[in-house]
């Protein structure tokens, strides 16, 4: 099983889960742990299942088979109540109740939460969102961006240990995107784990501690560094002024360089295990030479690159 | 069983404040009684002092319980399969809330408005005939078992239409077909209303007790069974 960075009992344990809506897997045997406090990213496709397995560990549905443990409840009918006073799900749509006011809906939810101070809470929540000048504003009048922040302010009443973000940023420009972004920086400071589904790779690069990708099952699960360095070499890429005469022998012999190649007549890309070790000594060699180096940088595969080349996995074998 | 009367409670305000704001669902509710009423009220209008002998051995009031049959069924339908239309049932069900809780909350809150309108429209119909009927026709009308049936009879149908409804919006994808089906699933209520109220079935002491016992049970019965039909699986993916 894929565990958590950090040490402790975990937020979530998901063991050999599956969920199958007749003869269509949703998930399949899927096993993993997010860490207390961990900020978990959770890719896939659409129809990849993130929105069942966000689903199933929210109590709203019951796995097929498998075990899991949410907010340190095993994953039963019995314990829904248990587990859903713990964690908090926000769903791909708001979900409000647009005749009602933004308070009014808040006011609904804190109700349902139980929780002991509702005005204050609800104060609380819509100063994080930034909507504390909107708390009477009908929901239906609200754009799509604001409905989202109502949803998420929804989220933060119960003070959850455990919160679900499913496409959180879904449908918001980058301002709000970003203040999105910086309020799930936030919880993560007050140590709320946070698992998070996104098709923005960027943000999930950007926000979360450890990714898992799925595509039904579980294709990989890490930081997103160390799944870059699990599936792509290390590379320099090296620029000159003018083609160099005798490439083969300005990089052949450099430490950290286990080969290299043209990538047009002034530019050429180093496969190297330490790229802190092989740029010094490539530049130092370079001049050396006499080259006029333009620029030399290490190339850095983004978690989408990780992404693609473990989605098309599965196409890529059958063809071959 | 716990059932947290907090939640109940925020449950019940929520739908009310619902209910206010959407137009449509109070005009579904309003039009009903009004057309329910307006055939007696010509009837008994139209009829002739000599008419009074006869009316007095009859029960035509009794024909006003049928707007406790049929009203509820409209908010109740609605319920359930209304919050799934509007993306909010997920939410909801997200949140540490029971099915019990959450269908007593709205079972609740579709009785009180249903209450008020069965028992305003039936003082707004005893005032007209006192108002505007000939007197002998009002004094046949006016039996006080009768008023009496309607008060205790009131709350009893409504709670039954209302878990009818609720039970039926477990189950509906649509709006407007829970709706309907609502409608027809109240026909037998009515039914047995009309045929009392037109002495096809004598309405005795014994039987008004009898029914008032059946209707409580089914109305108990009602709520297990309607929890029993909700199933957020089904409802939250939509499939099963």
């Amino acid at each position: 099983m894929a565990r958590p960075a950090a040490g402790g009992e975990p937020a979530i344990a998901v063991d050999h889960l599956s969920k199958r809506f007749g003869g269509r897997a949703a998930f399949d045997d899927v096993s993993f742990e997010v860490g207390r406090g961990e900020v978990f990213g959770f890719l896939g496709p659409n129809g990849a299942g993130k929105t069942t397995m966000v689903r199933t560990l929210g109590t709203l549905i019951a796995p097929t088979s498998g075990t899991a443990i949410v907010a340190g409840f095993p994953l039963t009918t019995e314990n829904g109540v248990e587990i859903r006073r713990r964690i908090s799900i926000m769903p791909e749509t708001p979900g409000l109740y647009l005749h009602l006011s933004v308070v009014e809906n808040l006011a609904c939810f804190a109700e349902m939460y139980e929780v002991a101070d509702p005005r204050d809470r609800i104060e609380a929540a819509l100063r994080a969102v930034h909507l504390d000048d909107r708390a009477g504003d009908t929901c239906g009048t609200l754009s799509k961006g604001l409905r989202q922040r109502v949803a998420l302010a929804r989220t933060l009443l119960s003070d959850p240990e455990v919160l679900f973000l499913d496409e959180p940023t879904a449908g918001l420009d980058p301002v709000a995107a970003r203040e999105v972004h910086d309020l799930i920086d936030d919880l993560r400071k007050r140590g709320v784990t946070i698992f998070l589904t996104t098709h923005r790779l960027e943000e999930a690069e950007r926000l979360c501690d450890r990714v898992a990708i799925l595509n039904t099952t579980l294709r990989t699960i890490g930081r997103p560094d160390q799944l870059r360095d699990q599936l792509f070499s290390k590379t320099l890429t090296v620029r000159t002024r003018v083609p160099l005469p005798d490439p083969g022998s300005a990089f052949g012999s450099l430490p950290a360089v286990e080969s290299w190649h043209e990538e047009g007549p002034v530019t050429y890309v180093l496969a190297v295990s330490d790229p802190d070790v092989a740029a010094p000594a490539a530049i130092r060699k370079l001049v050396a030479a006499g080259a006029d180096v333009l620029s030399i940088g290490e190339s850095r595969h983004s978690l989408e690159d990780v992404y693609l080349e473990l989605i098309d996995e599965v196409p890529q074998a059958a063809r071959r | 069983m716990n059932v947290s009367r907090r939640r109940v409670r925020a449950m019940v305000i929520k739908e009310l404040r619902e209910y206010r704001r959407n137009r449509s669902l109070l005009w579904a509710m309003a039009i009903f009684p009004v057309v329910f009423c307006i055939q007696p009220l010509v009837v008994v209008f139209t009829l002739a002092s000599s008419a009074s002998t006869e009316l007095a051995h009859e029960h035509l009031l009794l024909y006003l319980l049928g707007i406790p049959a049929l009203v509820p069924v409209f908010v109740a339908a609605y319920a359930v399969v209304g919050e799934r239309e509007q993306a909010t049932l997920e939410p909801m069900l997200s949140t540490p809330i029971r099915s019990d809780e959450f269908l007593l909350g709205k079972a609740l809150a579709a009785l009180i408005p249903s209450l008020a309108i069965a028992y305003a429209v039936y003082a707004i119909f005893l005032i007209l005939v006192a108002a505007f009927g000939r007197p002998a026709v009002a004094s046949a009308l006016f039996q006080a078992p009768d008023l009496l049936a309607q008060v205790v009879f009131t709350p009893l149908l409504a709670t039954w239409s209302i878990w009818v409804g609720i039970a039926i919006s477990a189950r509906s994808s649509d709006i407007r077909v829970a709706q309907q089906l609502g409608v027809v699933a109240s026909l037998p209520s009515i039914f047995v209303v009309v045929l009392v109220a037109f002495n096809v079935i004598q309405p005795t002491l014994g039987l008004a007790v009898g029914g008032a016992v059946f209707l409580l049970v089914l109305d108990a019965l009602g709520w297990r069974i309607a929890s029993r039909m909700f199933d957020r699986e089904r409802l939250v993916t939509g499939t099963r």
